[in-house]
């Protein structure tokens, strides 16, 4: 812990004193539309842990025990600035409980659209389309889509799951302010927001093959103070590389309606279910 | 009633006088993008009183009159409001009017077409082959006998997985007919209200074969043919089915050519052809009118509001419960 505070502090210095180089090159590494704004078309994706823990995670014997090591969950590092989330003490308990529950109620396993910022660092790819006015990002996981509106600001006229994402460039940012968010999970291992939640996003243009990605997460109903999350993400860049199908209501059957099947249904109260058949 | 006749009266006002708009089409200019395509970006609806296939007794009359068009709308308008009398079944599924899912709530594209589909010349889909016949005989048996036991037998569509009218070709639905269209130089992005799918189109003009696994909505590629997107698409799932065709779905190797044309700011005009001849014994064409319509797009949030398969099959297992508990004399 010692040592990652002191490499902690020492990249604080280090982008600090190189901020107006690293500026600089980035004017001619990335490129850019004819307008001049940054061009971030393209098939993007996350490579950490973060799906799995947004904070320290330990390797661990994973939900479904069944599964072997495939379903362990691996180890990885915080993408939190800060290390860990500062939550309520009651808020602190609900993760718990999330925890526990899993297997069954990580709104991921229901096959929920994942929310924001969740979608951007699921295991699978997305791929923004920046047009003349609007910009659109369309997540392969659930076919979860937005639109991100560059001009035409309001208030989320509705909740949603994937939320109502007013966005400008600061710079060479791309900044979305995303609410109006039903409430969801940010991991799997259940952490969470509420309704009450506002992110405000940052895609930063490093080089033509990775954007830094921040999102700062305020939801004064489950967080003692707003907090942030930092990562890369990566250019897909496979020839012919494309979003594919996700539709995974169908993989979620069995957990959400299993009890509803009617040989389990009968079975569970005791009754012979060709008995049933057979009263019918 | 009486409300209900007056807003139709003036809703067909409205569409007949906001139809083509002859008057501009002299000096009209094609919007384009900055990048010179023809601009089609932003809200469309196909919402339509017109069939996909023709009423037999219509012939080869593709279209109406005027006069008819106007006649056909009221006639429509009234079936509409026939179904929301209280007691009716249609009523207590869905309240038309208070979720504003009646037609008279909604802009309707203006369209004299007696149906969706041109050819064949009597506007209705062709003869299915053997083959597709059979397999939707053994769906419907299926279904018969075991739709009410699980999840997985249930139609797709209430399973949220897909609409049979989202193609490609895109079909008009009863409802939440709303489309995003979005441009960039190397994509138009089609987003469909339901069930929120998003076909990405590479404008790249290369073969749809190239590269593709199967997709729900196939894969499509296009390019522009002077201002018409033209946009081919194959490779679907082999479970995507066609309006009315459930147990025959589109076979993965069906070839469909679309070809959207803006001929106005209200209008894009759409034509499709389906060819997949182990379904139909021919192939056929229809089209219909997108019609501006103001933004947003809400999210259709399908599958995670799906109270549907749950009360549908707990209420199938009561009823077999107390069906079960009369038969062996169990009274409470």
């Amino acid at each position: 812990m010692k040592f990652r505070n002191r490499l902690a502090v020492f990249f604080f210095c280090a982008v600090n004193m190189t901020f107006p180089v690293a500026m600089h090159a980035q004017e001619t590494d990335f490129p850019r539309l004819q307008n001049g704004t940054p061009d971030i078309n393209g098939i993007w994706q996350s490579l950490n842990n973060a799906n799995w823990n947004l904070e320290d995670q330990v390797a661990q014997q994973g939900a479904v025990e069944s599964l072997g090591a495939i379903g362990a969950i691996p180890p990885g590092q915080s993408v939190i600035q800060g290390g860990s989330i500062p939550y309520r003490s009651e808020a602190l308990e609900k993760r718990k409980d999330n925890f526990a529950s899993r297997r069954v109620e990580d709104p991921e396993a229901k096959c929920f659209m994942p929310g924001i910022p969740r979608a951007t660092y699921m295991p699978q790819p997305f791929q923004i389309f920046q047009t003349d006015t609007d910009i659109m990002m369309a997540y392969q996981y659930a076919g979860a889509v937005r639109t991100i509106y560059m001009s035409n600001h309001m208030n989320a006229p509705i909740d949603s799951w994937m939320g109502w994402s007013n966005g400008h460039w600061d710079g060479d940012t791309l900044v979305v302010e995303v609410q109006g968010l039903n409430p969801n999970w940010l991991d799997r291992s259940g952490n969470f927001y509420t309704n009450t939640a506002t992110i405000t996003e940052r895609y930063t243009p490093m080089s033509a093959y990775h954007l830094h990605y921040e999102a700062t997460i305020e939801d004064p109903a489950v967080f003692e103070e707003p907090w942030t999350i930092s990562m890369p993400l990566y250019r897909r860049m496979e020839e012919g590389a494309r979003l594919y199908d996700f539709k995974c209501p169908e993989f979620a059957e069995e957990i959400m309606y299993d009890y509803l099947d009617k040989d389990n249904y009968f079975r569970n109260l005791g009754i012979d279910p060709d008995e049933v058949r057979n009263a019918q | 009633m009486r409300q209900s006749t007056l807003l139709a009266a003036s809703i067909i006002g409205l569409v007949l006088s906001s139809g083509p708009a002859m008057a501009q089409q002299e000096t009209w200019e094609l919007p384009r993008t900055s990048w010179g395509d023809p601009l089609i970006q932003g809200y469309w609806t196909n919402s339509t009183m017109v069939p996909l296939q023709r009423p037999e007794s219509l012939g080869t009359k593709e279209f109406f009159t005027p006069d008819e068009y106007r006649e056909q709308l009221r006639l429509e308008f009234e079936e509409e409001y026939g179904e929301t009398q209280a007691g009716t079944a249609a009523d207590v599924h869905y309240q038309f009017d208070d979720y504003l899912m009646n037609k008279q709530a909604d802009t309707i594209t203006d369209n004299t077409r007696t149906s969706i589909i041109y050819d064949p010349p009597n506007g209705r889909y062709p003869a299915l082959t053997e083959a597709a016949l059979a397999s939707r005989e053994a769906y419907n048996t299926f279904r018969r006998d075991h739709q009410w036991e699980r999840a997985r037998n249930r139609t797709q569509s209430e399973r949220c997985l897909i609409w049979d009218q989202e193609g490609p070709p895109i079909l008009p639905l009863g409802y939440n007919s709303t489309y995003q269209f979005m441009q960039t130089e190397d994509f138009v992005i089609i987003q469909l209200e339901m069930i929120h799918d998003v076909r990405i189109i590479p404008l790249d003009g290369g073969d749809p074969t190239e590269g593709a696994i199967p997709q729900w909505l196939g894969n499509s590629r296009g390019h522009w043919e002077g201002d018409t997107l033209v946009v081919e698409s194959t490779g679907y799932s082999g479970r995507t089915n066609m309006p009315g065709l459930r147990g025959a779905p589109m076979s993965p190797d069906a070839r469909v050519t679309e070809r959207f044309t803006r001929v106005d700011d209200e209008t894009v005009e759409y034509q499709f052809t389906v060819n997949d001849p182990s379904v139909w014994q021919a192939q056929f064409s229809g089209s219909y009118p997108f019609q501006s319509i103001d933004g947003p797009m809400f999210e259709y949030a399908c599958h995670e509001g799906n109270y549907g398969i749950e009360n549908i099959l707990s209420g199938k297992r009561v009823e077999e419960h107390d069906a079960w508990k009369a038969e062996n004399g169990i009274t409470e």
